[in-house]
C-alpha cells in the first residue's frame, strides 16, 4: 500500500448490522427468550374503572391459591418511578387512587401463566368511583374532580413564550391564515411486547433486570430507589431489543412488579405482556389539538408564527413536560421567522399516559405549520418550494431567538433534491383529477445537550480494551433498539484504527461490563456516543503508534496507519498490527481506554430562557418529503403511491442504516397520516390489538425514494447527525398537502380514514 | 397447575428430524416450538394471528403457530427459521435480509424470513406485486418494508444462479 492510499473502510459506506447474522438466524435472545426455565410468570392485575379511590384490596384468597408464590400490590410501592425531577406522580402499581381503565394494581406471581390468572381473579380491589374525563373541555371544566390533588385544573404543565413581536409581524404581513389542526394519538407499536426477567438472589441481596428498554439507565436508577436497594446490587441489561420509537423510556410498572415479586419469592420472576396490555401501557404521540397562525408577505416571507398546543397527557406526566416543550422548541430552526408566540398546555384525562414518540412533540406542530405554509402560498400564488426557500436560515452557524445553535444545514440542498427527483416542477401543475403531490420538511435535534437527569458526568463514555490476542473489545451502554447504534460504534472505531470488523467484539448495554449511557433518545447516539467511541478509538491509535515508532526506530510523526499496518513515511519499513500490539503491551499489559464526548456548554440552552434545555442541542438534521397520493372518492380511500425525500444527516456514516431509517421515519408518518389512531370510548379501548389499531402493511405501503445530503457537521463524529426523526413531521405534512390537491379541500384532521375523507368531501359539496 | 392438562403423543418432523413429544391437547404450535423444544426464533408480536411474527412452514406453506394447535401438524414438516441454515451458514434469503438491511431490530424477521422463504418455494421468481402480496400478513414496524421488499428480489436474484431454494 501506498501512504495515502488508506482511505477508511468503515465509514462512508454501506455496513450491514453488526448484529444482523443473530437476526436473520432466529438466535437473536429478546427478553421473552432468555433461558430461565426456573422463572415464575407474573401477570399484572389491571383497573377495571377509569377513575377512583381503591379502598380496600383483598389478596388473601389469591395467595392462598396452589401455585402462587407471591402478591404485591401499591403497598409494596413506596417511592416514585419518574425520572423527570420534580414528577413524581407513578409508583408503578396504583397507590390510594386508580387514573385510567389499565392502570396497573397488582401483580402474582405463579408457576404458570393460567395459575397467575386464575389468581388476579380472586384478588378483589373495592374502589370508590370518582368522575372520570376523557377529553381536554370536561377535565378542565370548572368543578371537575382531580385526577392528581396537586394539578389545579387537570392541567399538567403548561408552557408560553414570545420572541419577537407577532402582533406586528402579523400586522405587517400581506396575508394571515389562522388554522386549527386535530391529530389522535398514535402509538409506537414496536414489535415485541414488552416484557422483564427479574432474578433476584437472596444468597447476596443483588438483583438482575433484563428487560425491554431504550434506557436502561433510567430504569436501573428507579428501580434501585424503588426497591429500597444500592445501584451497586442492582444490574440492568438490555438484551436484543425488539424496537423503541420512544416509548422505552420509562422505568415502567412490569419492571418493578417483577422485580418486587422476584425478591419476595427469592427467585426469578418473568412478566410478558400481551399486546392489549402494551397498548394499554402506551406513551405514545399525544392526542394533540394545535391552532397555527402565521403572517406572511406577498412574496412569501414569514413575519410571524404563533402557536397554539394542547395535549392529552393521559393519567400520569411521564415524559411529557419534555413533549410539550418540544413543540415549540421546534418552532424554531428550520426556518427564519422573526416573531414566535408559542402557549401549550397539557390535560390530565382518564387514559393511558402519552409520552415520548419518534419526533418528540414536533411531529403535529410541523405538519400543521407546513400545511398551512403550503395553504397561504397556494393563495398567494407561490410555489410550495419557492415558499421554503424564501424562508431559509441566512446564515450558518445561526443561533435562533430560543438559543439553539445551527452549526450545519442542508435543507436547501434538501429541497433542491427532491424537486429534481419528484419531477415537481413538470409535475406539480398537470396531476390529474384525483392524484396529488405534496411537499413538507421537517428537522430535528441531535441528541439533547441537557439531559434530563443531570449529574455534571460526561454526555457519554465508551471503553476500549485491546490485549495480547489483538482483539480490540468496545463496551458501551448505547441501547441498540434495532437503529443499529452497535454497528455505528464499531464503524467509528474501525476507522480510527483502520481495523477490520474481524478484529473487534462488541459488547453493550450490561450495567455490570459497560459503562454508562443515558439511553436512546432524542437522537442522541451517533453524535454523542458516536464521539465518544472517536475520542477512545484515537486515544488507543496513539499509543499504538507510539509502539510502532519504537519497533521502526523513527519518530512517531513518521508513523503511517495503513489499516492493519505501521510504516516509516517515505519509506518501505512496515511494521503488523499484531507486533505493534505486542510492543504496546511491553510494561504494562492490557490496554483499557476511556473516551468521552461532554457537549460545551454554549450548546446547553440559555439559562435565561425557561424552558431552553428542550431543544437546544448541538447539531440539528434537516428532512423535505414529496408524497405522490392518489384519493379514490368512491371508497374514500387514500393510497400514497410514493415518496421522495432528502435528508440531511451531516456525513452519512453508513449509508444503508441511513436509508433504512429514514424510510421507517417516513413511513411511519404515512400511517399517522392514513390510519393510526388510539380509540377510547368512555375510557374503554376500542384500538387495543393490531387489527383495531392498523399500521400500514405491505400492500398499503409506498415506495419510497431515499436522497441523503450531506452537510458535514463540525462538531459530529466524522460530521454525522442524527437522521432517523427528523423525516417523520414532513412527510405527514407532504401526504396531507398532496391529499388536498387530489381532493381539492385541505385535510386538518388526522388520521385521513375514509370517514373523515367523506366528511372532507361532503364540506366540499356544501360550499 | 391448576388442573390435570390432558397430553397426547404428537409425532412430526422438526427442522428436519423426526421427534415424538408428550404434548398437552390445547397446546399452541408456537408454545410447543418456544417452550418445549426451544426454538425462539418463533416469535409472539400480538395476541393471536394479527402481526405475523410466529409464521412458521408446514410442508413448506406458511402457518401462524400461534393459531395452530400443535397437534394440528402431527406427522407434518414444521420448518423455523433454526431451520434455515445451511452447513451452519446463512442460506440466500438470509444472507440478504442481512446485507440489504431487510432486518432493522430482528423481532418480525424470523417469520417475515419464513413467509418469504414459502412465497420463493412456490415462485422462485416473484414479482413485486407477488412479494407484497405474500407478505402482507406480516408487520414490521422498522423499514417500511422497502429493504424487505429488496431483500427478496436479491435472494430471487441469487436463485437465477443456483436455481431456486
Amino acid at each position: 500500500m501506498k501512504p495515502g492510499e488508506f482511505k477508511g473502510t468503515m465509514v462512508g459506506v454501506p455496513a450491514p448490522l453488526a448484529d444482523g447474522p443473530e437476526k436473520v438466524t432466529g438466535r437473536a435472545q429478546y427478553t421473552a427468550d432468555l433461558p430461565a426455565k426456573h422463572a415464575l410468570v407474573g401477570r399484572i392485575l389491571r383497573s377495571t374503572i377509569a377513575h377512583g379511590r381503591i379502598l380496600s384490596i383483598d389478596t388473601s384468597a389469591a395467595r392462598a391459591l396452589s401455585g402462587v408464590a407471591a402478591v404485591v400490590t401499591g403497598e409494596d410501592c413506596g417511592e416514585s418511578i419518574c425520572v423527570l425531577p420534580n414528577v413524581h406522580d407513578e409508583f408503578g402499581l396504583a397507590r390510594g387512587k386508580v387514573r385510567y381503565r389499565g392502570d396497573p394494581v397488582a401483580a402474582v406471581a405463579a408457576v404458570d401463566e393460567a395459575t397467575a390468572e386464575a389468581a388476579l381473579k380472586l384478588i378483589r380491589v373495592d374502589y370508590e368511583e370518582l368522575p372520570a374525563y376523557f377529553d381536554a373541555t370536561s377535565a378542565t371544566a370548572p368543578g371537575a374532580a382531580l385526577i392528581h390533588d396537586d394539578k389545579p385544573n387537570n392541567i399538567t404543565r403548561e408552557a408560553h413564550f414570545e420572541f419577537g413581536d407577532t402582533v406586528g409581524g402579523l400586522a405587517a404581513a400581506d396575508l394571515v391564515l389562522e388554522r386549527t389542526f386535530k391529530f389522535a394519538g398514535v402509538n409506537h407499536v414496536f414489535m415485541e411486547p414488552t416484557a422483564a426477567l427479574a432474578e433476584y438472589d437472596p444468597l447476596r441481596d443483588t438483583l438482575c433486570l433484563h428487560t425491554t428498554t431504550q434506557a436502561p439507565y433510567y430504569v436501573h436508577l428507579a428501580i434501585a430507589r424503588c426497591m429500597g436497594m444500592d445501584t451497586s446490587r442492582v444490574r440492568v441489561v438490555k438484551p436484543f431489543l425488539g424496537g423503541g420509537f420512544g416509548g422505552r423510556g420509562d422505568p415502567f410498572d412490569y419492571d418493578l412488579a417483577a422485580c418486587l415479586l422476584a425478591r419476595k419469592v427469592g427467585g426469578a420472576v418473568r412478566i410478558v405482556q400481551t399486546r392489549e396490555e402494551v397498548f394499554l401501557g402506551h406513551r405514545g404521540r399525544p392526542d394533540t389539538e394545535i391552532k397555527m397562525k402565521l403572517g406572511m408577505t406577498r412574496v412569501g416571507k414569514l413575519t410571524a408564527c404563533q402557536c397554539e398546543a394542547v395535549q392529552l397527557s393521559g393519567a400520569y406526566t411521564g415524559y411529557g413536560i419534555v413533549t410539550l416543550l418540544y413543540v415549540g422548541s421546534l418552532l424554531f430552526g428550520i426556518y427564519d421567522i422573526p416573531a414566535i408566540k408559542y402557549d401549550g398546555k397539557r390535560v390530565f384525562v382518564n387514559l393511558p399516559s402519552s409520552g415520548p414518540q419518534r419526533g418528540h412533540g414536533t411531529v403535529d406542530a410541523r405538519a400543521a405549520f407546513e400545511s398551512l405554509l403550503d395553504e397561504m402560498a397556494a393563495e398567494l400564488g407561490l410555489d410550495s418550494f419557492a415558499v421554503r426557500r424564501a424562508n431559509l436560515l441566512p446564515t450558518i452557524p445561526y443561533t435562533t431567538m430560543y438559543g439553539q445553535k445551527v452549526m450545519s444545514y442542508g435543507l436547501a440542498e434538501c429541497l433542491d433534491k427532491v424537486e429534481k427527483a419528484s419531477g415537481w416542477k413538470e409535475r406539480k401543475n398537470t396531476m390529474p383529477k384525483g392524484r396529488g403531490l405534496g411537499m413538507g420538511c421537517s428537522h430535528f435535534v441531535t441528541g439533547t445537550t441537557t439531559p434530563v437527569f443531570w449529574t455534571g458526568e460526561p454526555h457519554a463514555t465508551v471503553n476500549l480494551k485491546l490485549d495480547f490476542d489483538g482483539t480490540v473489545t468496545i463496551l458501551t451502554g448505547a441501547a441498540d433498539i434495532g437503529q443499529g447504534s452497535t454497528t455505528m460504534v464499531a464503524q467509528v472505531v474501525g476507522e480510527v484504527l483502520g481495523i477490520d470488523w474481524g478484529r473487534m467484539r462488541i459488547i453493550t448495554t450490561d450495567s455490570m461490563l459497560t459503562p454508562k449511557d443515558n439511553g436512546s433518545f432524542s437522537s442522541r447516539v451517533t453524535f454523542m456516543v458516536g464521539n465518544a467511541a472517536l475520542d477512545a478509538a484515537q486515544q488507543l491509535k496513539a499509543i499504538l503508534v507510539r509502539a510502532a515508532a519504537k519497533r521502526l526506530n523513527c519518530p512517531p510523526e513518521e508513523v503511517e496507519s495503513l489499516g492493519e499496518m505501521f510504516r516509516v513515511h517515505g519509506s518501505e519499513k512496515t511494521l503488523s498490527f499484531k507486533d505493534a500490539v505486542a510492543e504496546a503491551l511491553v510494561g504494562t499489559g492490557t490496554l483499557t481506554f476511556k473516551g468521552t464526548f461532554t457537549s460545551p456548554v454554549e450548546f446547553c440552552g440559555d439559562k435565561k430562557i425557561k424552558g431552553s434545555a428542550i431543544g437546544a442541542s448541538m447539531g440539528f438534521s434537516y428532512a423535505v418529503s414529496v408524497a405522490e397520493t392518489s384519493v379514490d372518492e368512491v371508497t374514500g380511500n387514500i393510497s400514497v403511491e410514493k415518496i421522495w425525500v432528502a435528508v440531511d444527516c451531516g456525513r452519512a456514516l453508513n449509508p444503508l442504516a441511513v436509508e433504512g431509517q429514514v424510510q421507517g421515519a417516513v413511513w411511519m408518518g404515512v400511517g399517522q397520516g392514513l390510519c393510526e389512531e388510539i380509540l377510547f370510548r368512555d375510557g374503554r379501548m376500542m384500538h387495543g390489538n393490531l387489527l383495531e389499531y392498523r399500521v400500514p402493511t405491505f400492500l398499503d405501503s409506498p415506495e419510497i425514494e431515499v436522497h441523503i445530503v450531506e452537510s458535514i457537521d463540525p462538531n459530529g463524529p466524522f460530521g454525522a447527525k442524527e437522521t432517523s426523526e427528523s423525516p417523520l413531521g414532513g412527510a405527514v405534512a407532504a401526504v396531507m398537502n398532496s391529499v388536498a390537491q387530489a381532493l381539492g379541500v385541505r385535510p386538518r384532521e388526522l388520521p385521513m380514514t375514509p370517514d373523515r375523507i367523506f366528511d372532507l368531501i361532503d364540506s366540499t359539496e356544501v360550499a | 397447575m391448576l388442573e390435570e392438562t390432558v397430553k397426547s403423543i404428537l409425532s412430526l418432523k422438526v427442522n428436519g428430524r423426526l421427534r415424538t413429544d408428550l404434548v398437552p391437547d390445547n397446546m399452541l404450535l408456537a408454545d410447543y416450538l418456544r417452550e418445549m423444544l426451544g426454538l425462539v426464533g418463533v416469535k409472539n408480536g400480538c395476541d393471536g394471528g394479527e402481526c405475523g411474527a410466529c409464521t412458521v412452514l408446514v410442508d413448506s406453506e406458511p402457518r401462524l403457530s400461534c393459531s395452530t394447535l400443535a397437534h394440528q401438524v402431527a406427522g407434518r414438516h414444521v420448518e423455523t427459521i433454526e431451520g434455515m441454515l445451511r452447513g451452519g451458514r446463512m442460506d440466500e434469503l438470509q444472507a440478504a435480509f442481512h446485507e440489504k438491511l431487510g432486518t432493522q431490530c430482528g423481532f418480525c424477521t424470523p417469520g417475515m424470513i419464513m413467509a418469504a422463504e414459502a412465497l420463493l418455494r412456490r415462485n422462485a421468481q416473484p414479482s413485486r406485486d407477488e412479494i407484497k402480496e405474500a407478505l402482507a400478513g406480516n408487520l414490521c414496524r422498522c423499514t417500511g418494508y422497502v429493504k424487505i421488499i429488496e431483500s427478496v428480489e436479491a435472494a430471487a436474484q441469487s436463485y437465477v444462479k443456483t436455481g431456486g431454494p
